[in-house]
């Protein structure tokens, strides 16, 4: 096995990790913490294949990947706050009225 | 045997940091408390940064190390001493449990299947050039200017819509 298998197999084991994370658990922190994880896999799959092909676009998407990322925090967090000041709970099956 | 060890020493350092990446995933399901949760995600950044720096893109693992560890994980670290209700009665897993699982094993088995074997084969010495902060600069801002324009548009709609949501609870606690 050379590197770049071993380093894309890393990368789809903690996708799908972190998916299987936002399917499984109920604490809304959590879940936000593995939507991380499947950025963070994306992220070294990125980067394999750019190490591997020689050229930076895939850097480039990684640097974009850490603003969305750094976005979807400063965004997820508030409205976080806000439902748990509301519901007295983290747990995200406390939640169902938001279905509408 | 020393020798041996030493030659090899970046591959086994490639094997340990993914093993502690792999590891901090599988250890953030099973964990309960949230903080532990959190410190398990650090430990597959930190490992993923190792991983970047071994590559050879050093600006990707200090970017990691910074954007990642250093804010992502502190705000979330900060909202979970926040928000953090010691409730021992919670559930750790919803009732999608047993589907999940299935859906897991599934998903990677297509993944390996699919994309694995459709890797093309290692290049050799031209892959191993690193890749520097100069070429990725170089890239950025003649190719992809666009895109790093849109990041500063992305970061200013993510801050005003963050002022919003704090803007419309504050408004709704004081009616009431």
């Amino acid at each position: 096995m050379d590197r770049t298998q071993l380093l894309i197999g890393v990368a789809m084991m903690l996708f799908a990790l972190g998916l299987f994370g936002v399917v499984v658990r109920r604490n809304v922190l959590v879940m936000l913490m593995c939507l991380e994880l499947m950025l963070n896999g994306v992220n070294l799959s990125l980067l394999t294949f750019a190490h591997q092909a020689g050229n930076a676009a895939g850097a480039v998407l990684v640097f974009l990947v850490f603003v969305v990322a750094a976005a979807e925090i400063a965004l997820a967090i508030p409205i976080v706050v806000l439902l748990v000041r509301d519901k007295r709970t983290l747990n995200v099956g406390s939640y169902d009225e938001l279905k509408g | 045997m020393i020798d041996t060890l030493l030659s090899h020493l970046d591959t086994l350092l490639l094997l340990a940091l993914a093993g502690g990446a792999v590891l901090g995933g599988a250890l953030m399901l099973v964990l309960r408390q949230p903080m532990r949760v959190a410190l398990a995600l650090i430990l597959t950044m930190v490992c993923l940064s190792g991983i970047f720096g071994l590559l050879g893109m050093h600006f990707a693992a200090a970017f990691q190390v910074l954007i990642y560890v250093g804010a992502v994980m502190v705000f979330m670290v900060f909202a979970i001493m926040l928000l953090d209700e010691r409730d021992p009665g919670a559930q750790r897993y919803s009732r999608l449990l047993v589907p999940g699982v299935i859906g897991f094993v599934l998903l990677l088995a297509m993944l390996v299947g699919g994309v694995w074997r459709a890797l093309p084969s290692p290049r050799g010495e031209l892959s191993d050039a690193p890749l520097g902060i100069g070429q990725f600069s170089t890239t950025f801002l003649a190719e992809y200017w666009l895109h790093f324009e849109l990041t500063s548009v992305l970061l200013v709609a993510a801050v005003v819509a963050a002022m919003a949501a704090i803007k419309t609870g504050r408004r709704r606690d004081r009616g009431g």
